[in-house]
């Protein structure tokens, strides 16, 4: 971990000065990491792959403003997840938009539908269903799932991304697991 | 200490991130409580299954592609610019060039040379509304304040 941070601080000065070979290998270093996040925030491989892209476009773009002292992946990481929320909010607002024309319409279709469970690997029911619970949690709940369980992050590392306090991450940990067992069942012993 | 005030250490015991002190704590509270305990439990069987999940690993393809995917997006990004600002200089230049060949040649009609003018003037305004318009929205860009 700390040689990646190393290695992280050695290659940040260069890509801000506008090394295309630097940044290309700070992207190697996280574009899986980054992939597997925006799969986690968006539940879908097109959207992941497409918006993790984007994420690193916009970095490259806006390099100068990470300051020298600061880490990459922490300043990436704001990026990536407003890429991520912007497009789901734009995905919501064109679903809700185009359910409103239709007529004699059901309850409004969930706005994370796009959380196929075709993306987990070994699948059964309760995983399937845990992914789909997974994608009805709200934006910054699904969050601190993705980057505690899926991310195997520390309280510390999240917190540091998050740019929010331990107990702040332990406070949305709780309620993003009750919900998770609400939308599971499992408190009327269903799992 | 009410149920409610344990409920971040419970997270805390839950994923083995608390110091010995808050362990201890949050033990001895467990002892009295019984709703914390079965809560506890009930957060031990959904981290069991949250744990067991993991997702499919895109193929080797998709990887030895991804820094060419972003690297064309931002050469087509810096092409497009340097289209778009070549493009701007040469309709300024074209558009002041046929101004003043209008003005200046005695064989075209006043009214013409006025509907000219005015055509000319309406890009313009068109012009500097949408060039306005952008740098207000780039203004309020989202990204632009991105924490560092």
């Amino acid at each position: 971990m700390s040689s990646v941070c190393e290695k992280e601080l050695i290659l940040t000065e260069p890509a801000r000065r506008g090394s295309k070979e630097a940044f290309e290998t700070i992207v190697k270093m996280y574009m899986k990491k980054a992939y597997s996040i925006a799969l986690g925030l968006v539940g879908n491989r097109d959207d992941a792959l497409e918006l993790s892209q984007e994420a690193f476009i916009l970095a490259y773009r806006n390099i100068k403003q990470l300051k020298p002292d600061r880490k990459f992946f922490p300043w990436f990481y704001q990026i990536l997840r407003n890429v991520c929320f912007s497009h789901l909010r734009k995905t919501r607002s064109r679903r809700s938009q185009s359910l409103e024309k239709i007529e004699e319409q059901g309850p409004v279709a969930d706005v994370d539908d796009s959380f196929m469970p075709d993306v987990v690997a070994e699948r059964n029911e309760t995983k399937d269903r845990l992914w789909k619970a997974i994608g009805k949690l709200d934006q910054k709940h699904r969050e601190v799932i993705i980057l505690r369980h899926f991310q195997n992050l520390s309280y510390e590392q999240m917190a540091q991304i998050l740019f929010c306090s331990r107990g702040t991450v332990m406070s949305r940990l709780y309620y993003a697991r009750q919900r998770l067992k609400e939308l599971l069942g499992t408190e009327k012993g269903g799992d | 200490m009410a149920c409610e005030d344990y409920k971040d250490l419970m997270m805390g015991y839950l994923d083995e991130e608390l110091s010995a002190e808050q362990i201890r704590q949050f033990e001895e509270h467990l002892k009295a409580c019984k709703a914390c305990t079965a809560q506890l439990q009930e957060f031990r069987q959904l981290k069991a299954i949250t744990d067991q999940m993991t997702l499919i690993e895109p193929e080797d393809r998709l990887w030895q592609q991804y820094w060419d995917g972003i690297y064309n997006r931002v050469e087509r990004g810096m092409g497009w610019l340097i289209f778009s600002v070549a493009a701007i200089l040469l309709i300024i230049y074209g558009g002041f060039k046929a101004i003043e060949d209008l003005i200046t040649d005695p064989t075209v009609g006043l009214l013409l040379k006025i509907a000219m003018l005015a055509l000319l003037v309406g890009l313009a305004i068109l012009f500097v509304s949408v060039l306005r318009e952008r740098i207000f929205f780039w203004s309020k860009d989202r990204y632009k304040d991105v924490r560092r």
